[in-house]
């Protein structure tokens, strides 16, 4: 028997997809034009599926820094922070991350998929109880298995399940460890920070919140949920990534807590990896100085997410439970999504297809993403594609999508 | 779990009792009708359920006994029996 006997399943799903040429694994970018414009097989499409939420991966000031690094640093590290990998911009960028989050300490990891592993694996003994939101990401399952603690997961952003959760476990010893995230990536929808904050005060827990895709996105100083739930006092780490709104690579860790600077001898997937190359720190914190210098960035791309949300709601799609920059169009089921995804690269627009087991209720997504640089026109055109998909496939009715980007401007929320 | 903690040992042995019946009454909820489960049914292979319905049926089964099932204890579970046993111990530590 073959060793990838037990992938089958997989194998079929793929092979499918691709005979009738809808395999989304088959997308490859011949170009990529700018924060919102690619080329895919030769056309041109409008980007809506790559959460480069604030558009910065063509920013002047990060490339020109970039190169600039690369120029005088090389093309990498070739060793780990706790080796020969620590320059002198990743202490740097670490300091630059403290300050923006008003944390005491800062730590940089090579992604943000192993800032989670890290963080979380190194943090949770034995003894220890990590309960986990039922919709978190996939590094934060894998997390828990490299981790020895005991794992429960709570019910989606329900505080009270949480609660009751954590009492189950009476005066049995070790910490109590809650992870969430800011923004979900799946639906698009954030957690409960103020009510979950006041479970983790109740019962002595520690709060760790991944802001991977709220960061630069909410709160005033885009700093994220916990900055907009006002609630940043009661978060022990704030977890994030690089690869979204700072446009780059890497991942980071934040903390107020004394002896935050251990995980550093104790967090193997920070430990025993090549560190970040310069030139990617060097991206990374200019792009930050541009978040902490120009906050329209962030209100630009609330009112963007806005403008689609209610274009598509107004049209009669299904979609996550509130408007964010991640918008999710619910499918009725998989084959739908599949042929609807490969329709809208036909008509110029690329988003993300989303499917179980990656989606919370085994849900089928349509799962599209705005970023600060989108035009208004740019989503009018892809909230117009998206209905005459819709309408064909027999998603939604005619009647409600008639005129989907005209009502989505007269129902757009303010940005704040 | 509320009437093992106000019942004493008799409602304990009762709820053991049962245990294996429950878990296959919230399961068939969550797969196809008609599909005949046993204690030697597998419950991925045989069941066709993904990796996070089966964490949702943990989870409704920590709702039925008032217990916390850790996901790392449950990796080694393959059929209902497994399961019915990891549970057993579940719900009289907990008692």
């Amino acid at each position: 028997m073959s060793i990838f006997a037990k992938f089958e399943d997989i194998r079929n799903t793929l092979s499918d997809l691709s005979r009738t040429g809808q395999n989304p694994l088959d997308v490859r970018f011949d170009e990529i034009k700018s924060p919102v414009e690619g080329i895919v097989g030769g056309k041109r499409v409008l980007l809506f599926g790559t959460s480069n939420y604030l558009g910065l991966t063509f920013d002047a000031d990060c490339i020109e820094a970039g190169v600039q690094m690369l120029r005088q640093s090389g093309t990498g590290t070739t060793g780990s922070r706790i080796a020969n990998g620590t320059y002198a911009g990743h202490s740097s960028l670490e300091s630059q991350l403290a300050e923006f989050y008003g944390k005491r300490s800062a730590m940089v990891f090579s992604t943000g998929y192993q800032a989670n592993l890290g963080l979380i694996s190194a943090l949770a003994g034995r003894e220890d109880h990590l309960f986990i939101d039922a919709d978190s990401h996939a590094s934060i399952y894998d997390a828990c298995r490299l981790s020895s603690a005991e794992i429960i997961r709570f019910r989606h952003n329900d505080a009270d399940d949480l609660a009751r959760r954590i009492a189950r476990l009476k005066d049995k010893p070790g910490c109590r460890i809650i992870v969430t995230e800011g923004i979900y990536s799946m639906l698009g929808d954030t957690a409960p920070l103020r009510e979950i904050a006041a479970v983790k005060r109740a019962t002595g827990a520690y709060l760790i919140v991944d802001e991977a895709h709220s960061m630069g996105v909410l709160g005033a100083r885009g700093r994220g949920l916990c900055e907009a739930a006002g609630v940043e006092a009661d978060v022990d780490f704030v977890v994030g990534t690089f690869s979204k709104s700072l446009g780059a690579m890497g991942g980071f860790a934040v903390s107020d807590l004394e002896g935050f600077d251990l995980l550093r001898v104790a967090a193997r997937p920070y430990m025993f990896t090549a560190s970040l190359p310069p030139s990617i720190v060097a991206t990374v914190s200019a792009a930050l100085s541009r978040i902490q210098q120009d906050a329209s960035l962030g209100t630009r791309v609330r009112a963007n997410g806005n403008r689609l949300y209610r274009g598509l709601a107004n049209a009669g799609f299904a979609l996550g439970p509130q408007p964010n920059p991640v918008v999710a169009v619910k499918m009725p089921d998989r084959d739908i999504a599949v042929t609807f995804w490969k329709q809208l690269l036909g008509e110029g627009i690329y988003l993300n297809l989303a499917l179980p087991p990656a989606t919370p209720g085994s849900l089928a997504l349509l799962r599209s993403s705005v970023n600060a640089m989108h035009t208004d026109e740019q989503i009018d055109c892809a909230i117009a594609a998206i209905c005459r998909v819709g309408m064909r496939l027999g998603v939604i009715s005619t009647a409600r999508a008639k005129h989907p980007a005209k009502m989505a401007e007269q129902l757009a929320l303010p940005a704040e | 779990m509320k009437c093992v903690r106000s019942g004493g040992k008799g409602k304990l042995a009762q709820l053991l009792d049962t245990i294996g019946a429950q878990i296959i009454q919230v399961l068939a909820g969550m797969v196809p009708s008609g599909a005949p489960i046993t204690g030697e049914t597998r419950i991925a292979r045989d069941l066709g359920l993904d990796s996070v319905a089966i964490m949702d049926f943990v989870m409704e089964l920590e709702e039925r006994f008032d217990i916390l099932i850790p996901l790392d204890q449950i990796a080694d579970v393959e059929t209902i029996r497994d399961l019915t046993k990891a549970i057993e111990v579940l719900v009289k530590d907990a008692a």
